[in-house]
């Protein structure tokens, strides 16, 4: 059979339909009882029994609707529950859509499981939807409606669900004989048809009057279609004149009666390039040339317009009908001289050994790259294997007498009609163009496959396409094992480990994301023993606290060392605890427990005291209020304060720092006492400060008082007392106080205050009165080198010799000699 | 000495990795902005980017100083905050912003946060009401390269925070910095922990690296082994005075060397001029990388000698006969002689204040309680130079830190005298110190010696995990069992034990241990060596075993890279360094040093001590 035997002439084109599938279902089904939509690029079927028209069946009994692949193999079904259902369609991600009458849109995925429901607001709900469309918008699917009071409502994308009310169209007093949308320059307009006036609307309130140029009388537009790629528009008016222009309505392509006044079930576009109207079992196809062909089907169809042709489902039968795309023309054309021609002539010789073959190849030998990319993309626009294979035989035949040709269109087109070939198998039941595809794109695909649960077959063509294992493979899985979280009849230990098998440590596998997939379905013990796989607990620990599991957050925070998530879940806690119970519950976790102490070290002191009562640590709380009393001003304050610590101190058991607050507090109080008294500051100083500058304010009565309170002892009240007084440069005094008992510091201590205060003239008077083994010490103080030998040498001692000798090396020969001799000295007489 | 052979990894690259980023960081808020920054992070910031780089290539326009004082800044229309994630910063920068609304001010706003950001700031930034105003960043800048094998975080808060607090919120951060460095120089085979918190950072390393699926690669691994190390395990060393170059630098110019170490700042005395000057102290100086290590009491005489070598080549000008000479000796010599010149001038005048200072008739006696102490001899006479110097109140730190060494080297100071100590101690430099020790207990710096029969009262129950009144090393024995001093004198020009950093009187503890652990590549002996042997303080992991080629034994397989990192968790010192250096020397092992922070025994003392109540009156 000549290759374009099924090619129907259209104008300069030719149209073809070829069967797709055989329909899987039931023989039962005859497609004009039901309403039917179908999803494009080869989307699945949804059937509702209509009985709108049939009187018999009380209102009360609600639908079935019915969900089927595009090979007609059932997916789903369920009775309608819900209210009354105005249209059905799909969306681009293959959603469900029902819009019922009083505006409320449900969506259902293809498995007719609930996903969400939306409102088309107030106003249509109260006036009811008369009628409504759901069409592609530039951002998503959208829905229009019309309402009884022949208002429209539309909402451009179902993801974003803002309802916007149109312009009024004038004098509109009864429903529009037709309307559509018009989706032009990112913004979807409405074109209304009252009676023969058109008007388009808008949501910004505005209503444009369209005039078209049409040469019979119109009555009115009583049907109207836009095509696929929203580029052009057909209209029908009663008398059954099709309009055919551009979408701006600017333009005419072409006007064509059809001389029949019945409004056609159907007005779908075909391609780009063909108007279809269908009445019952005829379809006419219109070209724009008024050229047409008329179909007549064996049963009643239902039209799915596509990118590139349109689906014709009848109740035996899948078809599709589509355009001759031009290359394929220009190879099976009869008598074509094309290269591409040429080439599979070429190859048809070669297969029957014929020595015609390198006749054909060798006229062509200048365009063979040509006609190799013909051939290869000829197979592309192929439904049949069969054919494909041919052509892509051809293509190679002819590549093989190429010698630095790109093998890569080739061997990309065999790989894409291998995968197209797998998902059109009527198992699968996706029957896609290969133009479709490259609309689509192969993630997208592979999104459907997943979506009807072809998870293998996804990961086999991901890997057959050698897609990252992070875009593709692990991708699949991490849907594979969301999907089987859901499958409610096994256990949560089996799916657990099922997925932890299947998965592993595939990099880009998020289990949180499946566990709080599983937590959706209200498994919560599945999703925490999935989330014992995740290995981040930064994506861990936020679904554990939505699950309420805050300790074991609080634990799994804490086992990953990081703090910041550990903050996370604590403030998390503190908030939603009362305090006393969030206390037990960090008590027994130190990390938890010091990082929540730091917190309030920072923002809250008292909370902190209070962490620490609660848990009887009353010297961590005495020292804690001490810390705050620093940074109190007010004296009384401050004292509350200091007594309150020494309270915590004494419930400590810590005898010392009691004690030691105490004396502080007494000190406290002479000290304001003094300054009040002598008008000089003193507090805050330490004790010994304070002795020390009352010395030195020769203040005689004040010193012995905090002596004797404080138990200073007879060594460090010596101490302060000179060096207060040598500061002071009481000189007298000070040899005085030297005289009037034996000092306990020894008299070193007055030559060394007396140094550091640079006066070695009083310090010389004490040298004589240093015990002798000290004294050498002190002179070498003093620098007198001469003296600290020579009193050395009395000592007979050579080690302080020695220490001398270490000093003036280098600064005075003459010592260092004279200490040298004095060695010698010692040790001969040894 | 500071290792410049080709073997030395270069950490230089984490400087360049840095500024990358941080420029990336910066142009990702488009258009000129102000910057203000943090001063903790000044110095930090120092080392990767100046202020050209930050005008120039970051599109800055002002540059300030955040300050909880300023309650708002005049600038530009965009502004850029790079703060450490901190409860304080984050109020500071939420006041600024609350006040500029409310002048109607229209400015954008970023805050970036560093290492990384927190959620507890974001919540802080939310309660204050300017979370929606503001932008949030993070830019991870955790180890900088300070020198060509020095690293530091700069957080001199880590050693308070983590020991004391038992807050662990820096961990992160170390853990993380680690695995940049083997991104950067590959897996580190062979990693030991020694301390608590060194095995927790182990392990938070272990976890984030997560399960390794494929057999890891060790073939490109520059360095072979990592030690974490925790100051808590060597109180010891870091409290000892130091007496090599570099550390006495950092000990008397210390106060600025805290903060930026590497840098010393000299007052004018020194540099002999006006404003004094700020000197790079690196490798990069060969004169400095030359007597850095050496101990103090050679450097002068080295500084004398390299003066008249400088003598004798600008007396070379004399002597030029050609013009052709006098053209290659201005050209090449003269620049050169310039800046050698200067920087010997400023060493010569560090060196004359440091023997100045030692001159001081206490340093002597000072050194020798230290040393007395250390060997455990003379306690008696200590315990009275300590009460003096109390009495004295003389050097609080100073006086804090002898206390803490007579704690540490007997293991606890007897009842009696730790209470008298104490008490005196607070009469003499205030109450407030009361909570300095209660700091110091906690630590185990300075504690009672505790009784033959357990404690009477038991520990409160909770804080097991980390509990920070667990006993410290039982020095007695370690000094023995390591022979931490020396039975003979060490030669200090030409020195053969690490002890010479501390004149031969101690060899540092940290550095001791460290040795154990390269030598055996394991923790046997060091384990043993800690008190009771508490194996559950210290960890190991080694992958890759340096094979001792020994009778018949035939070497297979490759051996770890023989460079090691040691990360000091708490600080370490520059004596550390030093000996670790001189250990790399004496073994062919290359040490890195990453740090928390270096430290010194006035700074580590000092971040504990509680606040004094009055800094304004200057009494004695």
């Amino acid at each position: 059979m000549a290759a374009t035997a099924d090619w129907h002439p259209l104008g300069k084109a030719y149209y073809k339909k070829s069967e797709v599938y055989t329909l899987d279902w039931d023989d039962l089904i005859d497609v004009s009882k039901f309403v039917v939509s179908a999803a494009p690029y080869g989307g699945p079927l949804a059937l509702m029994r209509d009985d709108s028209n049939n009187p018999n069946i009380a209102m009360v009994v609600k639908p079935i609707i019915t969900v089927y692949t595009a090979a007609g193999k059932k997916i789903s079904q369920m009775r309608w529950n819900s209210g009354k259902i105005k249209d059905l369609g799909w969306s681009q991600t293959e959603d469900l859509l029902f819009v019922q009458d009083d505006g409320t849109i449900l969506i259902y995925d293809l498995f007719l499981s609930f996903k969400k429901v939306l409102s088309m607001g107030q106003e249509a709900k109260d006036v009811k939807v008369i009628d409504a469309r759901i069409f592609s918008s530039f951002n998503g699917t959208g829905i229009a409606v019309l309402t009884s009071s022949y208002r429209i409502f539309m909402m451009n994308s179902i993801d974003d669900p803002r309802v916007q009310r149109l312009a009024e169209v004038p004098g509109l007093q009864s429903a529009p004989t037709s309307w559509t949308i018009l989706t032009m320059d990112r913004q979807s307009q409405v074109l209304v048809a009252k009676d023969s006036e058109l008007y388009l609307i808008d949501r910004g309130g505005q209503y444009q009057k369209q005039m078209i140029d049409i040469s019979t009388p119109v009555e009115g537009f009583i049907e109207m279609a836009v095509s696929f790629n929203n580029k052009c528009i057909a209209l029908f008016t009663e008398s059954g004149v099709i309009w055919i222009g551009s979408a701006d309505l600017k333009k005419k392509y072409c006007e064509f009666n059809t001389k029949c006044h019945q409004k056609p079930q159907q007005l779908v576009w075909c391609g780009p390039g063909a108007v279809v109207a269908l009445w019952d079992k005829q379809m006419l196809v219109i070209g724009p040339d008024k050229d047409y062909i008329s179909f007549m089907n064996d049963t009643p169809v239902h039209l799915v317009e596509e990118e590139d042709g349109i689906r014709i489902i009848g109740n035996f039968t899948h078809e599709f009908l589509h355009r001759v795309q031009k290359v394929t023309e220009d190879i099976f054309k009869i008598a074509s001289m094309e290269p591409g021609a040429m080439l599979y002539e070429a190859f048809k010789e070669f297969q029957k050994e014929s020595q015609r073959a390198d006749e054909y190849i060798r006229s062509i030998k200048d365009n063979l790259e040509l006609a190799v990319s013909q051939c290869i993309q000829a197979a592309g626009y192929e439904l049949e294997p069969s054919k494909q294979r041919q052509l892509l035989r051809a293509a190679a035949f002819g590549k093989s007498f190429l010698t630095d040709y790109n093998p890569e269109p080739f061997v990309n087109m065999c790989q894409m009609l291998r995968v197209l070939n797998q998902v059109c198998h009527h198992t699968i039941g996706i029957p896609l163009t290969y133009s479709q595809l490259h609309h689509l794109t192969m993630p997208v695909l592979i999104d459907r496959l997943v979506l009807r649960k072809f998870f293998y077959l996804a990961i086999r063509i991901c890997q057959y396409l050698k897609i990252q294992d992070s875009e593709g493979a692990s991708r699949i899985l991490a849907h594979w094992a969301c999907y089987k979280v859901q499958q409610k009849q096994e256990d949560d230990e089996m799916i657990a480990r099922a997925i932890a098998d299947k998965l592993g440590d595939t990099p880009g596998v998020s289990y949180s994301d499946i566990a709080s997939k599983a937590l959706e379905c209200g498994r919560t013990d599945l999703a925490i023993r999935l989330l014992d796989y995740e290995p981040k607990a930064a994506h861990q620990v936020p679904l554990l606290l939505q699950m309420q599991k805050e300790q074991l957050a609080l634990s799994k925070a804490i086992e990953s060392g990081d703090t910041d998530l550990v903050y996370f879940v604590l403030l998390r806690l503190k908030e939603s605890m009362i305090q006393g119970e969030f206390f037990m519950a960090i008590r027994n976790l130190p990390v938890a427990y010091y990082l929540y102490l730091q917190y309030c070290r920072q923002q809250n002191k008292e909370l902190m005291e209070q962490l620490y009562y609660q848990e009887d640590n009353y010297l961590e709380e005495g020292n804690s209020k001490i810390l705050r009393s620093f940074t109190v001003e007010r004296y009384e304050e401050r004292m509350t304060i200091m007594k309150e610590a020494m309270d915590s101190y004494n419930k400590a058991r810590n005898e010392f720092a009691a004690r030691q607050t105490e004396e502080q507090i007494k000190l406290a109080k002479y000290q304001r006492r003094l300054e009040e008294e002598l008008k000089r500051p003193y507090m805050d100083l330490s004790l010994h400060q304070t002795i020390y500058r009352l010395i030195m304010d020769n203040n005689v009565k004040m010193p012995e008082i905090l002596r004797k309170e404080f138990k200073v002892p007879d060594k460090r009240f010596w101490w302060l007392k000179i060096q207060a007084l040598a500061e002071a440069g009481e000189w007298m005094e000070l040899d005085r106080f030297s005289k009037a008992k034996k000092p306990p510091i020894g008299m070193e201590a007055f030559v060394e205050v007396c140094l550091k205060n640079g006066n070695k003239h009083e310090a010389m008077k004490y040298i004589i009165r240093v015990s002798p083994d000290k004294k050498v010490k002190c002179l070498i103080k003093m620098g007198e080198f001469k003296m600290a030998a020579e009193t050395a040498f009395e000592n007979r001692n050579e080690e302080e010799l020695n220490s001398i000798l270490r000093r003036c090396i280098g600064t005075d020969r003459q010592v260092a000699e004279t200490i040298n001799s004095m060695k010698q000295q010692l040790s001969s007489k040894k | 000495m500071a290792a410049s052979s080709s073997s030395t990894p270069n950490v230089f690259r984490l400087r360049e990795e840095s500024r990358v980023e941080l420029k990336r960081i910066m142009n990702s808020f488009d258009g000129r902005k102000d910057l203000v920054i943090d001063p903790k992070l000044m110095q930090q910031l120092d080392r990767i980017a100046n202020v050209t780089f930050l005008k120039k290539e970051c599109e800055v326009d002002k540059i300030f100083k955040l300050d909880p004082l300023q309650k708002a800044i005049v600038g530009c229309a965009k502004r850029l905050y790079l703060v450490r994630p901190k409860i304080s910063n984050m109020k500071c920068i939420a006041d600024q912003i609350l006040l500029e609304k409310s002048y109607k001010e229209e400015r954008k706003y970023r805050i970036v946060m560093v290492p990384r950001k927190l959620y507890l700031c974001e919540m802080i930034l939310e309660q204050e009401g300017v979370f929606g105003y503001c932008e949030i960043d993070e830019f991870h800048l955790d180890l900088v390269a300070v020198d060509s094998d020095i690293m530091s975080m700069e957080i001199p808060d880590y050693f308070r925070s983590f020991f004391l607090d038992g807050e662990l919120s820096w961990m992160h951060t170390v853990a993380s910095a680690i695995q940049n460095i083997q991104k950067l120089m590959g897996l580190i085979p062979n990693r030991y922990a020694i301390g608590r918190g060194a095995k927790m950072c182990f392990e938070l390393l272990k976890r984030l690296e997560g399960n390794r699926l494929v057999e890891p690669d060790y073939s490109k691994s520059e360095i072979g082994h990592l030690i974490l190390f925790d100051r808590d395990i060597d109180y010891v060393t870091p409290l000892c005075t130091q007496v090599t170059y570099e550390g006495l630098l950092d000990d008397i110019f210390g106060i600025t060397c805290v903060l930026i170490h590497g840098f010393v700042e000299f007052d004018i005395n020194i540099s002999g001029k006006e404003q004094g000057a700020k000197v790079l102290l690196s490798s990069k100086d060969v004169l400095y990388d030359d007597i850095r290590n050496r101990h103090f009491t050679n450097v002068f005489d080295l500084l004398k000698t390299k003066a008249k070598e400088l003598q004798t080549l600008s007396d070379k000008r004399h002597g030029l006969s050609s013009v052709t000479e006098m053209k290659d000796f201005v050209a090449n010599d003269l620049k050169n002689l310039k800046q050698e010149k200067q920087n010997l001038s400023y060493h010569i005048g560090a060196c004359e204040r440091i023997i100045e200072m030692k001159a001081k008739a206490d340093f002597e006696e000072y050194i020798q309680t230290e040393h007395s102490l250390i060997e455990g001899s003379s306690l008696r006479s200590c315990m009275n130079y300590i009460e003096d110097t109390i009495n004295k109140q003389e050097q609080l730190i100073g006086t804090l830190r002898l206390m803490c060494l007579l704690s540490l080297t007997q293991d606890g100071v007897p009842a009696r005298d730790y209470r008298n100590i104490k008490t005196w101690f607070l009469h003499s430099h205030g109450f407030e110190h009361m909570l300095t020790f209660y700091n110091m207990k906690k630590l185990g710096l300075f504690k009672e010696q505790t009784p033959v029969f357990q404690s009477t009262k038991p520990l409160p129950k909770m804080a097991t995990g980390i509990d920070p009144l667990a006993g410290n090393s039982n020095f007695k024995a370690l000094r023995k069992r390591l022979n931490l001093v020396p039975s003979e004198d060490v030669d200090l020009k030409n020195p053969v034990d690490m002890s010479y950093v501390f004149s031969g009187a101690y060899s540092p503890l940290s550095c001791k241990l460290i040795e154990q652990c390269i030598s055996r590549e394991g923790l046997e002996e060091v384990t043993k060596s800690l008190i009771g042997g508490d194996r559950d303080t210290c960890t190991a992991e080694v992958q890759l075993k340096t094979v001792r080629v020994g009778k018949g034994q035939v070497r297979s397989g490759p051996a770890p890279a023989k460079v090691v990192l040691v990360y000091f968790l708490g600080g370490c010192t520059y004596s550390e360094i030093i000996a670790l250096r001189f250990l790399g020397k004496k073994t062919g092992y290359t040490f890195l040093i990453a740090t928390t922070a270096i430290i010194n025994g006035q700074s580590l003392l000092k971040s504990i001590v509680e606040r004094p109540l009055c800094p304004n009156y200057n009494l004695p």
